[in-house]
Parts: C-alpha cells; sequence; structure tokens
C-alpha cells in the first residue's frame, strides 16, 4: 500500500509547542529543582504564554488548514489563542499568592495550567472531529486534576469528583455523537462533513439526526447550558479560586470554539434543524442561570450561576448564525473573560488562610475601607451586569443585534428582560461593598500584588472594550471566517 | 461472511456448554460430600491461608496500577508505526523518538517524586 | 451476515447499558466503570464504520479514545482515592456537602 506523509508545517503549530515545552520544562524543574528554584514556576510559565501569544499573532490573517486537514491557521483559530492565553495569564497572576496561602503550591499547577491551555488551543484549531476530541479532553482531564487540588479539603474532593464523573459522561454522549455522524456521513473531516451535507441527498437522516442531538449534549454538558449545569455550581463552590476563575474563562470559551467550529462549521447545512433546539437552550439556560444567581449567598455560587447565564447570551450568537453573529460570540468571550477573571480575582484579594469569605455579607463596607477593589468590584459587576460603559454592555450589544438582524426577536426580547433580571443580584453586591456597614470583625485584605496586577489589566481592559470596543470589533470581524479543512 | 459460516463456533459453543454442565451435574449426583475446616478454607497451592481475604489494600498498589495503565497504553500508537516502520524511514523514526521523548519526560518526573519507591 | 447495523445495535445497548449503569450506580468506582462500558461502546461503532467504509480514520478516533480512556481511568482512581482518604466512602450520595 502506497502513501504520502502529510504536510508538516511546524510554523502552524508553534503556539502549542511552546507551551508543551514550557509544562516539559516545568514538570523538570518542579522534579529536580530546590525550594529556590520552584518560585520560578510562574515566572516561567508566564514566559512560556507569552511567546505562545507571539506566536499566535504571527499566524494572524493566515487562511490554510495543513497536517492533512487536521489543523486550521485562520484568524478565528488566533482570536480563541488570545483569549485562552489572557484567561490563563490572568489564572496565574491570581494564582501567586493565592496558591502558597491555601498551602497547594505545588509545582504540577502550573504545568497543568499550561497543559490545559494547549487543549484549548488544539480545540480551536481542530477542523477535525478527532482533534477536538483530543484537545477538548487534554483540556478536561487536566481541569479535573485542577479543581480538586486542595486534596486536603472535602469541598475540592467533592468538586473534582463530580467535574470527572459528569464530564467523563458527557464526554461519552459527546463521542457517539460523534460516531453516529461519521456513520452517517463516512468522515471525521469537518470539511467533508460540510461538503456532504450540502449536497441535497442524506443517506442516513436518522442517524445524522441523532449524531447532532448527542453532541448538543455533549458540548451543552461543557459550557454549561441548561438543563446540562448541574455540576456548575458545585464545582465553582469547591474548587480552588484560582481555578474557577480559568474554568469560568477558558473552559467555557474552549468549549465554544468547539461547539461553533463543528455546528456552525461542519453542520452549518443543518441550521434550520439544530437552531430551535439552541434558541429554547438559549433561554432556558439565561432564566435558570439569573433565576437561580438571585437567591445565592455565596459569591463563588453566584458567579457560577451567572457564568451559566453567560453562556446562555453567547449562544444566542450561535442562534444567529450569521457573521455578525459569530463576530458577537468572539467579541462577547472575550469581553467576559475579563470581567469574569476581574470578580474572581476581587474574591481571592478579599479572601484570607482559613477564612475564604465568601458570603456576599462578607463584603459590607469593603467599598469604603478599600477604594480601589471597590471600584474594580463595580466595574466587574455592572459589566458583567451589562450596564454601558463597560465590555459586558458592549458585547450584549453586539449579541442581540445580530439576533435582530437575523429575525429572532423574542429571543432578544427574553435575553434583555433576562439581563435586567441579573442587574439585580449584581448591583446588590455592589451595594453591599458601599451601603452596608462594615461588619465586627476587621476586614483584612492579603498582600498580593499579582492580583493586585490583575485586577488592575482586567478592569482596565473591561472599561477599555467598553469605551473603545471599535478596536477590538474592527479586527474581530475578520475572523468570522471559520476554516474548516 | 454469512451468518451460517459461525455455525461450527456455534457447534463448539454448544457443545462445550452440555461438557461442563454435564460434568458438574454427574459428579454433583454421584460425589459424596464430607466439608470439614480444611475442606473450606481457600486453597492456594497449599499453603496455609494467612488472614482474611477482603482486607483493604496498600495504596502503593493503586499508585503502581495507575502507572501502569497509562505507560502500558502508549504501547497502542507502537504497533502501528512498527508495521510501517520501513516505509516511514527517518521520519518516522524522529516522530517516534519524540513521542518517547515525552513520554520518558514524564517517566523521570514520576521517578524524581518518589511515586516509584515501594517504601 | 453480520452487517454494521448488528454493530450499531449491540453498540447502542453497551452505551444504554452504560449509561443506565451511571444513572443507577451509586458507588463511584462503579459509576466509573459505566462511563468506560460507555467509551468502549462508542469504539465498537468506530471501528464498525470504519470497517463500512473502509476508512481508516474511525480507526485511529479508537486508539485516541482508548489512550484518552486510560488517563482518565488514571486521573479518576487518583480522584476517588482522595476522596477515600479523607471520607472512608466512595458513595456519590455520601459525597454532597454542597448540595448537587
Amino acid at each position: 500500500m502506497e502513501f504520502t506523509l502529510p504536510a508538516i508545517k511546524i510554523g502552524a503549530i508553534a503556539p502549542e509547542l511552546i507551551l508543551v515545552c514550557s509544562a516539559a520544562g516545568l514538570m523538570m524543574l518542579d522534579a529536580f529543582a530546590k525550594e529556590r528554584g520552584k518560585t520560578l514556576l510562574p515566572i516561567l510559565s508566564i514566559v512560556g504564554l507569552a511567546l505562545a501569544m507571539v506566536a499566535s499573532l504571527k499566524l494572524w490573517g493566515k487562511s490554510e488548514v495543513t497536517f492533512a486537514g487536521m489543523v486550521a491557521v485562520d484568524s478565528y483559530r488566533v482570536f480563541f489563542n488570545i483569549i485562552f492565553i489572557i484567561g490563563a495569564l490572568l489564572t496565574v497572576l491570581l494564582s501567586m499568592n493565592y496558591t502558597p496561602r491555601e498551602e497547594i503550591d505545588r509545582g504540577e499547577y502550573y504545568v497543568l495550567v499550561l497543559l490545559a491551555t494547549v487543549g484549548m488551543m488544539v480545540m480551536a484549531a481542530g477542523t477535525d472531529l478527532i482533534m477536538i476530541f483530543l484537545g477538548l479532553e487534554l483540556l478536561s482531564i487536566s481541569v479535573y486534576v485542577l479543581a480538586g487540588f486542595a486534596r486536603g479539603q472535602l469541598k475540592s474532593n467533592e468538586a473534582a469528583l463530580k467535574y470527572f464523573l459528569l464530564g467523563a459522561f458527557a464526554s461519552g454522549f459527546l463521542l457517539y455523537g460523534m460516531a453516529l455522524v461519521y456513520g452517517a456521513v463516512g468522515s471525521t473531516n469537518l470539511a467533508m462533513i460540510a461538503e456532504t451535507l450540502a449536497t441535497p441527498h442524506l443517506p442516513a437522516r436518522v442517524l445524522l439526526m441523532v449524531g447532532v442531538g448527542l453532541l448538543v449534549v455533549g458540548f451543552g454538558f461543557k459550557v454549561a447550558i441548561v438543563p446540562f449545569h448541574m455540576w456548575t455550581p458545585d464545582v465553582y463552590e469547591g474548587a480552588p479560586t484560582s481555578i474557577t476563575a480559568f474554568m469560568a474563562v477558558g473552559v467555557k470559551a474552549a468549549a465554544f470554539a468547539g461547539f461553533a467550529r463543528v455546528f456552525i462549521g461542519a453542520l452549518g447545512a443543518l441550521h434550520p434543524d439544530w437552531t430551535m433546539v439552541l434558541w429554547v437552550l438559549a433561554v432556558a439556560t439565561m432564566t435558570v442561570g439569573n433565576l437561580a444567581a438571585i437567591t445565592q449567598s455565596n459569591i463563588k455560587r453566584m458567579l457560577a450561576y451567572s457564568s451559566i447565564a453567560h453562556a446562555g447570551y453567547v449562544l444566542v450568537g450561535m442562534v444567529a448564525g450569521n457573521e455578525v453573529g459569530r463576530a458577537s460570540m468572539l467579541f462577547y468571550l472575550l469581553a467576559y473573560t475579563f470581567m469574569q477573571a476581574g470578580a474572581f480575582g476581587v474574591v481571592i484579594m478579599l479572601g484570607q488562610k482559613g477564612e475564604p469569605r465568601l458570603n456576599i455579607t462578607d463584603y459590607a463596607g469593603v467599598g469604603h475601607k478599600y477604594p480601589l477593589i471597590g471600584v474594580a468590584m463595580a466595574i466587574f459587576m455592572f459589566s458583567l451586569g451589562g450596564i454601558p460603559p463597560t465590555a459586558g454592555f458592549v458585547g450584549k450589544f453586539y449579541l442581540f443585534g445580530a439576533a435582530i438582524k437575523a429575525g429572532y426577536v423574542w429571543l432578544v426580547i427574553l435575553g434583555v428582560i433576562n439581563s435586567a433580571i441579573s442587574i439585580y443580584y449584581y448591583l446588590r453586591v455592589t451595594v453591599v461593598m458601599y451601603m452596608h456597614e462594615e461588619g465586627e470583625e476587621v476586614l483584612a485584605v492579603s498582600r498580593a500584588p499579582a492580583v493586585a496586577l490583575a485586577l488592575i489589566l482586567t478592569s482596565v481592559a473591561t472599561l477599555g472594550l467598553g469605551i473603545f470596543p471599535s478596536w477590538i470589533w474592527e479586527p474581530v470581524q475578520k475572523t468570522v471566517n471559520l476554516l474548516l479543512g | 461472511m454469512e451468518l451460517i459460516d459461525y455455525l461450527p463456533i456455534f457447534i463448539l459453543l454448544i457443545i462445550a456448554v452440555l461438557f461442563v454442565g454435564g460434568t458438574i451435574l454427574v459428579s454433583h449426583m454421584v460425589g459424596r460430600r464430607k466439608y470439614g475446616k480444611e475442606k473450606m478454607s481457600p486453597y492456594e497451592s497449599g499453603m496455609i491461608p494467612v488472614g482474611d481475604a477482603r482486607r483493604r489494600f496498600s495504596v502503593k498498589f493503586y499508585v503502581v496500577a495507575i502507572l501502569f495503565v497509562i505507560f502500558d497504553i502508549e504501547v497502542v500508537f507502537m504497533y502501528p508505526w512498527a508495521v510501517i516502520f520501513k516505509k516511514l524511514g527517518v521520519f518516522g523514526f524522529v516522530e517516534m523518538m519524540i513521542f518517547i521523548a515525552i513520554l520518558l519526560v514524564g517517566f523521570i518526573y514520576i521517578w524524581k517524586k518518589g511515586a516509584l519507591e515501594w517504601a | 451476515m453480520v452487517s454494521v447495523e448488528h454493530y450499531l445495535i449491540l453498540s447502542g445497548i453497551l452505551f444504554a447499558i452504560g449509561v443506565i449503569g451511571v444513572l443507577t450506580r451509586r458507588n463511584a468506582i462503579i459509576v466509573f466503570m459505566c462511563i468506560e462500558l460507555m467509551l468502549n461502546a462508542v469504539n465498537l461503532s468506530f471501528v464498525a464504520f470504519a470497517r463500512h467504509f473502509n476508512d481508516m480514520s474511525g480507526h485511529i478516533f479508537v486508539f485516541m479514545i482508548m489512550t484518552v480512556a486510560a488517563a482518565e481511568a488514571a486521573v479518576g482512581l487518583a480522584i476517588i482515592l482522595a476522596i477515600f482518604r479523607n471520607r472512608e466512602t466512595v458513595d456519590v450520595d455520601e459525597i454532597n456537602i454542597m448540595k448537587w
């Protein structure tokens, strides 16, 4: 049997290679270095992430497929890489003071963060179901471990177990969906799938529809859309807070990267079939997320439900399915990365060793005592609630605008109502911080220069995206062309 | 392949079931039974049993088992590689060396971390 | 003749057994074994389709799923072990300090 080697272009996977090498280097450093050398771990991971960012940006504007139709080199991928790297950088910054405080500063932590980031990148780059699956699993397995990283704490154990069992369960559905789509179409390559579906004659429609349904379930678990969201609040509450931030921003964005590439790209011809399902799921996700968030008293649980609601907003862009919809999804995910990571940064900043202070009432008087933290949290809360002039407002404006353009007026009306509901619980945090009297106990803030840096970066970015959205919106519109392979 | 081609296997299955079932049944009917302490104890090559079989095992067995599973499964990629090794030439050799180097990093890591030490 | 449909039906049955096991069993290890059963049911479908189409990508997918399943098994067992050390139980109903 004759065969030819596929095209190998090392440059096309340079960001992934850099991160894998950094992760391997960090592992060796962790194994061989003495205590002092281990303080280098976060700094080296920042260097690795920065190099990967440079390598990603070099791929901007290209439009090709390499490695035998497995890897796309397009701006869509680059934009997602930027989101993932920013998410990972913020996570490292948030962890630098947090992990020693919680006594979980083992070297594997940063290795796993880097490997999870590689998984996200593979997901965004993959133009074959195999690649998307591998990326997803590399990401998920790393995050299962990270969620249970505080192995002495029962809550962290429990979060890891729930995330692991439900995540693996969801992977099973996703895989079965992939198998049935493969069976109906005869290829795992996204371009081939799109090509086959474009022809009017479909041999195995039932198989295909069941497969697509299972794919919705699998991806739905990963991005936490209702009714596949049950794990989210528990896992977000139990995991170490820095990892919760990582899950909320990076994992969700990565799952959406794969979701959109498969559904809008490969299964675009079936848009009329899956769009109604996603319409219903989007409304359910927004509504359940927001209503459940209102009743929460624990800030991490509240942010978990809020992240569910935000997945619903992003789904609106997917339902719209047009070019503006895709662009607004990307813009919103970037904006969401900053505001959500920032909000978790404040949670880390206000916590103490052995005293996480996760109850919202614990924040009484923070606004007066620590004006800068108060202002930062207010910016994040306004942005999450969608109040101008913040990134969250602009993002929702684009998302809903895209849906109106595509004719989904009712979806937008329900989305706006939901947005209004959400303002109640986001503002409550601000009200508690500024209007309530400080409690009996003296509220101390940990000295955490890295977290402070992260807070400054995220609040500036949240405001910046809100005031000058076109700086990102213009380039983002060039990324909407989904390359398939 | 037609279903009829599986007929010999089916016949073998029937014979096997009948033979095994028959022997058990016959020995059950004609054999004499005498129970004693020795007879009811587990048989392990004539050794005298020590303790209960249902005690907890040391966690070290788990660690070894987990490590075994991970490193064992990598061989699945080496089989297809070995089959067309000659056709792949130097390229295939280098690729596999990179793959093994990555595994080696993991191996050195667990070694240095002491996961392989029994004590 | 054993056609691709037969394999698909078998795979569907195995997958359903796995799903029912995950939903009804309470021991974390058994739940995990049921998930592995689901993955293997998927493997069977992939191999059957790959043979049906005479296409290699299905076989390669199975290799990847096997590797990932091994990695998942390692991580999963480690997580269950960590829980057992702290709680002395692997019953998923008892592991609920946070409400589901």
